[in-house]
């Protein structure tokens, strides 16, 4: 068994800050921001060392971290690409173009959704919901930028850009 | 909730109701049945199988009835059209995903889902998509997992988080990856995980070492108690021509409600386990051989006789009341006082002081009803599951838990003050001294608390029980085997007393109580009678030469683990006679003759527990090999040293001549000792206390397999280097 991760100063202050804003005994409610924090922290994904860590910072049982981590598509529980991309396929996006776009994209990258380069560049996440953005649809976001009225063209031109 | 009685009208007829009760609970009380999976009234609800769907006047759409709550003048329809409508609709999904193995699961037969798919379910399946399949995991030695059969109703995972408060189960992932599990790979590892078998409405969790060896139509259904600790949890065991297939639980609302223990669960495996003593057997010249009963019993009648009084007899403390009677008898026909079942005890020098028979201090049930208690001394999880559990709920329901052990377990529920860090005299003399406020400290413990300071959490401990309304001082299995038990007794009673809350007792085994009041005791007769001459007590058998000293399922070393070298110690006896289901090296080091009697499961009997519940039972199994149920032996004995009105028949005929100090037995734990008492001399350390593991308690639980194999039992042997 692996011991649980040590939270660094940063994720800790993120998580008391969100603690703050719940009642006394509602610490677990403050388990999904402390989720991101940790994530955030860890090029985008959570370990099991990590989620246990955050469960003994708030004083819950593993599984309870663990059930939310699995639920939520925004939380990574394998090591995934340093880029995060996220082409929204929701009504709005489709009807203007989203799915020729996820086909470019995949051709391009040789990857399908959910899966990340072999180089470890980029994380196609697996299917994004509306992300308000209808009005610049086809619209898709990458490291929480957004970008829209995407063409293959605009596509190329953002994804070359990444590190 | 208010007590407000409405009247509702659950179809067509009148009902009362309590106000903030569920449609379901009233539906059940009046026996209108309404299917379920999800709900389970131990359990919060979850209202997530949606098949407990009913009509409501006036709703716009049917209604989940463990989720809604009773309303006046609400009128509830449960098999209406409309109302067997929605819950057919329902059954439909959940047999989308479920697999047609019922031909292969162990559930089949006694599965909720297979008897409501009867009711409710189509003839033919509208499904023609492929069925999704879960994969399977190794949740440990005692439940096995199907989990393709599983329809997320959440009851094992609400359990975990509710009952055990221990969640090692939960739902993972979403949609249709919903899946319930550890994700890590782990064992549940909790004293009372196996109760998820009997909760699981499906076959996906199921008994591991029952799987695929009977099918439930098969077997008949045999009341019996649990044997392994002072709770006597009531259990049913189910058999197979004469072999124990499983044990389930047994409602019983004052002692363990629905649950049962894993070790009351999966001990019986030990009844058929290799180690079973096949017949009689001598030792001669050191050399073992079997003999014939007749030789066997001649040979300890003989060997008795001679001894006559300078004979000794120890008892398990899950020996039977019948046995512990017709031992008192032999013993004294020969002339001997030296009975005891006190196998772990170190300290005897106030036992004239004990009460009556180990008491609890107040009914099971009403642990619950408890505002503070402070453990003294007690592994409580490992000593009697099912009590632990009440105490968590205690605790859950605003109770202050204090603990004062030298190394405590962990709990899972706040707890508000513990004392460890130094011995339990130590702890103890402190939060007397802060009880006392001053005033005047009984005569018992006044020499123990002089000069003592309080520190903080002492005060804090004296303070909580100070202000209960209702409170228990409860004296654990560890510390009834300290070194300096009439110290900690008697400052337990004083602190109990300065504070005006009751003083408890967990004993050991399953049967402390009736062997207590049956006399199986050195220095009291049967009722509690002082003896005129008291006998040798546990300790002081093992430290003397007797001629003949005569074992009744006592293991030396693992149960006489008070006193070093037991086996040596026997083995420089006289003649060792040992009653015994099992046969095994140290008693083969020690003893000089065994006789093979049966486990808990082939012998009737009777239990007292700790709240002074008297309890029978009768034999559920065929006896294994040559083996006798031990009072049966004990007669014999009996009749062959001719000692007097020993001609019972049955156990009913020996259980009549003590059942008047049993069914009358007074329920008083109070402390009458009046004289100052010992100061520990250095046997308050915590190192030499003695903490039995949960699964090496007695004989018959050593021996049970798939309790060997779990993480606790595991844990247990790595540290010991076993």
């Amino acid at each position: 068994m692996s011991s649980p991760a040590e939270l660094s100063d940063h994720v800790r202050e993120e998580i008391d800050r969100w603690k703050a804003r719940f009642p006394e005994d509602r610490q677990r409610s403050a388990v999904i921001a402390a989720l991101h924090a940790a994530q955030h922290e860890n090029q985008g994904f959570l370990t099991q060392e990590l989620m246990d860590g955050v469960a003994g910072y708030l004083g819950l049982q593993p599984i309870q971290v663990y059930e939310v981590a699995t639920f939520y598509s925004m939380f990574q529980t394998r090591p995934v690409g340093r880029n995060d991309v996220a082409i929204c396929t929701n009504v709005s996006c489709m009807l203007r173009g989203a799915d020729d776009i996820v086909a470019h994209v995949e051709k391009k990258l040789g990857i399908k959704l959910g899966e990340s380069t072999e180089d470890g560049r980029i994380f196609l996440k697996q299917e994004e919901e509306c992300l308000a953005a209808c009005c610049g649809a086809p619209m898709m976001m990458v490291n929480h930028v957004y970008h829209e009225n995407l063409t293959p063209e605009r596509v190329d031109e953002i994804l070359d850009g990444l590190e | 909730m208010s007590d407000e009685t409405i009247t509702i009208e659950v179809d067509g007829k009148p009902v009362e109701a309590k106000q903030g009760e569920m449609v379901i609970e009233v539906t059940d009380r009046i026996a209108a049945y309404v299917p379920r999976f999800c709900y389970h009234p131990k359990l919060s609800v979850a209202a997530n199988c949606r098949m407990c769907l009913v009509e409501v006047e006036k709703a716009p759409k049917p209604l989940p009835a463990c989720a809604t709550p009773v309303a006046d003048g609400m009128k509830v329809f449960t098999r209406s059209p409309y109302a067997i409508a929605a819950q057919k609709a329902t059954m439909e999904f959940l047999l989308i995903n479920h697999p047609l193995d019922c031909p292969i699961c162990d559930q089949g037969g006694e599965c909720e889902l297979q008897d409501l798919a009867m009711g409710y379910g189509r003839d033919i399946s509208r499904f023609t998509e492929r069925k999704r399949v879960v994969k399977d995991k190794d949740i440990g030695p005692l439940v096995s997992t199907d989990m393709t059969r599983c329809i997320h109703c959440t009851r094992c995972v609400r359990f975990g988080e509710e009952v055990t408060g221990q969640q090692q189960l939960g739902t993972t992932e979403r949609g249709e990856d919903m899946k319930i599990g550890t994700f890590v790979e782990t064992a549940v590892d909790h004293e009372l995980s196996a109760n998820i078998i009997d909760l699981c409405p499906v076959g996906a969790l199921n008994n591991k070492p029952y799987r695929y060896s009977a099918r439930a139509w098969e077997m008949t259904q045999r009341a019996t108690v649990s044997p392994h600790d002072c709770a006597g949890s009531n259990m049913y065991a189910h058999v197979l021509r004469g072999t124990v297939k499983r044990i389930v639980p047994r409602e019983n609302e004052s002692i363990n409600e629905t649950w049962i223990a894993d070790r009351d669960r999966f001990s019986y495996e030990a009844i058929y386990s290799g180690d079973r003593l096949a017949g009689p057997q001598i030792k001669e010249g050191g050399d073992w051989r079997s003999a014939s009963w007749d030789e066997a019993l001649g040979k300890a009648a003989e060997i008795l006789s001679a001894a006559g009084s300078n004979s000794g007899f120890l008892l398990s403390p899950s020996a039977t009341v019948e046995e512990g009677h017709l031992t008192v008898r032999l013993a004294e026909h020969l002339g001997s006082a030296n009975v005891d079942h006190r196998v772990r005890r170190r300290d005897f020098s106030d036992q004239d002081n004990d009460p009556p028979f180990p008491y609890l201090g107040t009914a099971i049930a009403d642990i619950e009803a408890q505002d503070a208690i402070l453990l003294v001394g007690s592994s409580i999880r490992r000593e009697v599951p099912i009590l632990a559990h009440r105490v968590r709920k205690a605790a859950l329901a605003g109770a202050e838990v204090s603990i004062a052990a030298a190394s405590p377990e962990e709990y899972f529920f706040d707890v508000a003050n513990e004392l460890s860090g130094s011995g339990l005299v130590g702890l103890l003399s402190g939060a007397v001294v802060a009880a006392a406020k001053g005033r005047e400290l009984p005569p018992s413990v006044a020499d123990l608390c002089e000069g003592v300071e309080p520190t903080a959490a002492q005060s804090a401990v004296a303070e909580s029980l100070g202000q209960a309304e209702r409170g228990l001082v409860l004296l654990g299995n560890v510390a009834g085997r300290h070194g300096a038990y009439s110290a900690v007794r008697a400052l337990s009673a004083a602190l109990a007393e300065l504070t005006g809350v009751a003083l408890g007792t967990l004993s050991e085994g399953a049967n402390s109580a009736g062997l207590s009041l049956v006399g199986a005791l050195p220095h009291r007769d049967k009722g509690g009678g002082r003896r005129e001459a008291a006998g040798l007590d546990a300790a002081a058998q093992l430290e003397s030469r007797l001629d003949a000293s005569v074992l009744l399922n006592v293991e030396p070393e693992a149960d006489l683990s008070a006193t070093g070298d037991a086996g040596g110690k026997l083995a420089g006896h006289g003649f060792v006679i040992a009653l015994t289901p099992f046969d095994s090296e140290a008693l083969r080091e020690s003893a000089d003759l065994m006789l093979p009697v049966g486990t808990f499961a082939e012998t009737s009997g009777t239990f007292v527990n700790v709240a002074g519940t008297v309890q029978r039972f009768e034999g559920i199994a065929n006896p294994v090999g040559e083996a006798r149920p031990a009072w049966k032996v004990l007669r014999v004995l009996g009749n062959l040293v001719d000692a007097p009105d020993f001609d019972y028949v049955t156990s009913d005929d020996v259980y009549a001549e003590v059942a008047a100090v049993l069914e009358d037995a007074p329920a008083d734990n109070s402390y009458g000792g009046q004289a100052a008492v010992a100061r520990p001399n250095g046997e308050d350390a915590p190192a030499a206390e003695i903490d039995v593991a949960l699964y090496s308690v007695d004989s018959v639980v050593r021996r049970a397999r798939a309790l060997q194999l779990t993480p606790e039992a595991r844990r247990v042997a790595g540290d010991t280097g076993k």
